[in-house]
């Protein structure tokens, strides 16, 4: 960690327990005296919101897993038991399945954060990839997670999801691995029993495994200590403040605020973001007519969809989450902060932008079209514009505009920025 | 390896460390194995039975979902304008010109006549060759099958013709037991 502990033991238990075990020391130098930049704002909350998540996602998880179970003739009837008839097992159950939405609009904040205040570049190389793991991790736990209640909206996102792997064939002739794979991963030559089984099993391993991951995360991040919205380093004590009080009480502040828009969510419109075709128990034999993923990874979906070719979709949809992890070598700039990068700043709201659309072109049925002032526009076409710019913002426009871009001077420092030239 | 600033020689530690490393990869595989295997079908699970299905309920121009394996199986007792419609398809306009019938050597042409035994009847896989939807039949451009997921189009011999699936509907090996019957599997 960066500095000199200045933890001191102030009992003889505390100061026996130091020399032994320094655990109250490592909390102190982690939790209470760390070096924070002066001015982090509101966006910066969302490491403290992302962790208050996993933490519900695990307790309720925990305990809804003490009434599930995990077949292919009771998961659907024993979730519909949680619902009726387990004490507060509907708050329980509303919780978890609106947690994990919950989880992800806090990750997309904190990803599309770290994107503009260039928290990936050095010295953060690391603590980037290890957040693009955690949303790769997360990503394949929510996707077992839905496939839990068995209704048809599971049944067949299991069912697309696993036939993924399926477009293997096309690359490796008569040795049909992509077929191998998707059967070594049902269990049997279809979605079903063992599949659901197995995806049980996983989904409750992978949220301790995305906590470890969590803590490395948190480690990677303790060696720099934080990026900030200047994008400058820390050059002193003058530019920060210790963790506790100040940013515990503004975190605390902000989960608060999180907490409210999550209960709001979870009393008012607990069905919200879920499919009405999800109370359908899974039926093998009838696909629904309109098959759409959570929200969370429409995006990825419209791209998918906008291939079609089989192999080539399965590859941009993977390449799209796969390039996150480059992003520290392509952007070019010495500049971290968009907040002085003039040109990358407008390109980078283009890809929020972009990211909107490709969701909502995700969301609509594969032959939508659109009508702008007149004319049809098909969907599939706007997601493939979409896709195309997705790509080229990482692969084209981070070297180049890092290159010819003049960035706005940088100021001082953070203290001086933050308290005026004053001083 | 470790020796070889005293000597160029491989010595005989030299030999015992890559041993010893040979074994130790040799057992996590081997201890590994079986960690990964039973994810593959078990015994049950393979030995489920073939099927036979009654053909007597079926009208001409309509198609029956049966399950078999698992999946959805489509029996359709295709119309004489179906079948011509099939038939007058050149192979070369075919996305996919393989047959895909179990029933035929792998090469074997998509024509129509090689995706069925008797032209009145089609018996072909419900999986749509792209992510495994069921297509709806009746639907799309050429009168067979539409799969809504992605909107893969099939024809009324099951051949894939638009959209993004890159296979004809598979058919499983089957066989008239009478003119009324097949035994699927």
């Amino acid at each position: 960690m960066s500095g000199q502990s200045t933890y001191v033991p102030q009992t003889g238990f505390t100061r026996w327990l130091d020399s032994r075990l320094p655990i109250v020391r490592f909390a102190h130098d982690t939790m209470l005296t760390f070096p924070t930049p002066r001015n982090l704002n509101f966006w910066y909350a969302f490491g403290a919101i992302l962790t208050f998540c996993l933490g519900v996602q695990i307790v309720t998880g925990i305990v809804l897993a003490m009434h599930y179970v995990p077949n292919e003739n009771m998961a659907f009837d024993s979730v519909e038991n949680i619902m009726r008839d387990v004490n507060y097992g509907w708050l329980l159950r509303y919780v978890h399945a609106n947690g994990a939405s919950m989880f992800f609009l806090a990750v997309y904040v904190h990803m599309f954060r770290g994107l503009y205040y260039g928290s990936y570049k050095a010295p953060r190389e690391i603590l980037w990839i290890l957040g693009v793991l955690i949303y790769l991790l997360m990503v394949i736990t929510a996707f077992m997670g839905y496939v839990l209640p068995w209704g048809q909206m599971s049944f067949w996102a299991a069912t697309v999801i696993t036939n993924l792997f399926s477009s293997l064939d096309q690359i490796s002739g008569g040795l049909k691995v992509g077929t191998h794979v998707a059967t070594w991963l049902w269990g049997g030559f279809a979605v079903g029993d063992p599949t659901l089984n197995r995806f049980f099993s996983l989904h409750y391993l992978l949220p301790f495994v995305i906590a470890a991951v969590v803590g490395l995360h948190i480690w990677a991040l303790h060696v720099p200590g934080n990026n900030n919205p200047l994008g400058i380093d820390v050059k002193g004590p003058q530019d920060s403040l210790p963790f506790h009080p100040y940013y515990t009480t503004k975190d605390a502040f902000y989960v608060g605020l999180f907490a409210i828009l999550f209960a709001v969510l979870v009393f008012y419109a607990p069905e919200f973001v879920g499919n009405p075709d999800n109370n359908i128990p899974a039926n093998p034999l009838v696909t629904p007519a309109d098959i759409v993923p959570e929200w969370y990874l429409l995006p990825f979906y419209a791209m998918l969809r906008s291939i079609p070719q089989k192999l080539i979709g399965v590859i941009v949809l993977g390449g799209a989450i796969l390039t996150l992890a480059f992003i520290p070598w392509l952007d070019t700039s010495r500049v971290r902060s968009n907040r002085f990068r003039p040109l990358m700043k407008q390109f980078f709201w283009v890809f929020v932008v972009d990211c909107l659309v490709l969701g909502y072109c995700g969301s609509q049925s594969v032959d939508a079209s659109l009508h702008l002032g007149g004319i049809e526009v098909s969907l599939v076409w706007i997601a493939r514009i979409g896709t195309a710019y997705y790509y080229a913002f990482f692969w084209v426009l981070m070297p180049v505009i890092g290159l010819i871009e003049t960035p706005k001077p940088l100021p001082d420092s953070i203290a001086k920025s933050v308290l005026g030239p004053a001083e | 390896m470790a020796a070889t600033s005293t000597t160029a020689e491989p010595t005989r530690r030299d030999f015992i460390y890559i041993a010893t490393g040979a074994v130790a990869a040799v057992g996590a595989a081997a201890a590994a194995w079986p960690l990964i295997d039973q994810m593959n079908p078990s015994s049950a699970v393979l030995a489920l039975a073939s099927i036979e299905v009654d053909l007597t309920p079926i009208q001409v121009g309509q198609s029956i979902t049966v399950k078999f394996r698992g999946h959805p199986l489509f029996v359709r007792r295709r119309s004489a304008k179906e079948i011509a419609a099939a038939k007058a398809v050149a192979v070369s306009e075919l996305p996919d010109p393989l047959a895909r019938n179990e029933n035929l050597p792998d090469d074997a042409p998509a024509t129509d006549a090689n995706r069925e035994i008797k032209a009145e009847w089609l018996i072909v896989s419900g999986v749509c060759t792209h992510l495994g939807c069921t297509p709806n039949a009746f639907e799309g451009d050429f009168g067979g099958w539409l799969c809504h997921c992605h909107g893969s189009m099939y024809d009324t011999a099951g051949r894939i013709r638009k959209g993004p699936a890159p296979q004809n509907l598979a058919i499983p090996t089957y066989s008239f037991l009478s003119d009324q019957r097949i035994k699927v599997g």
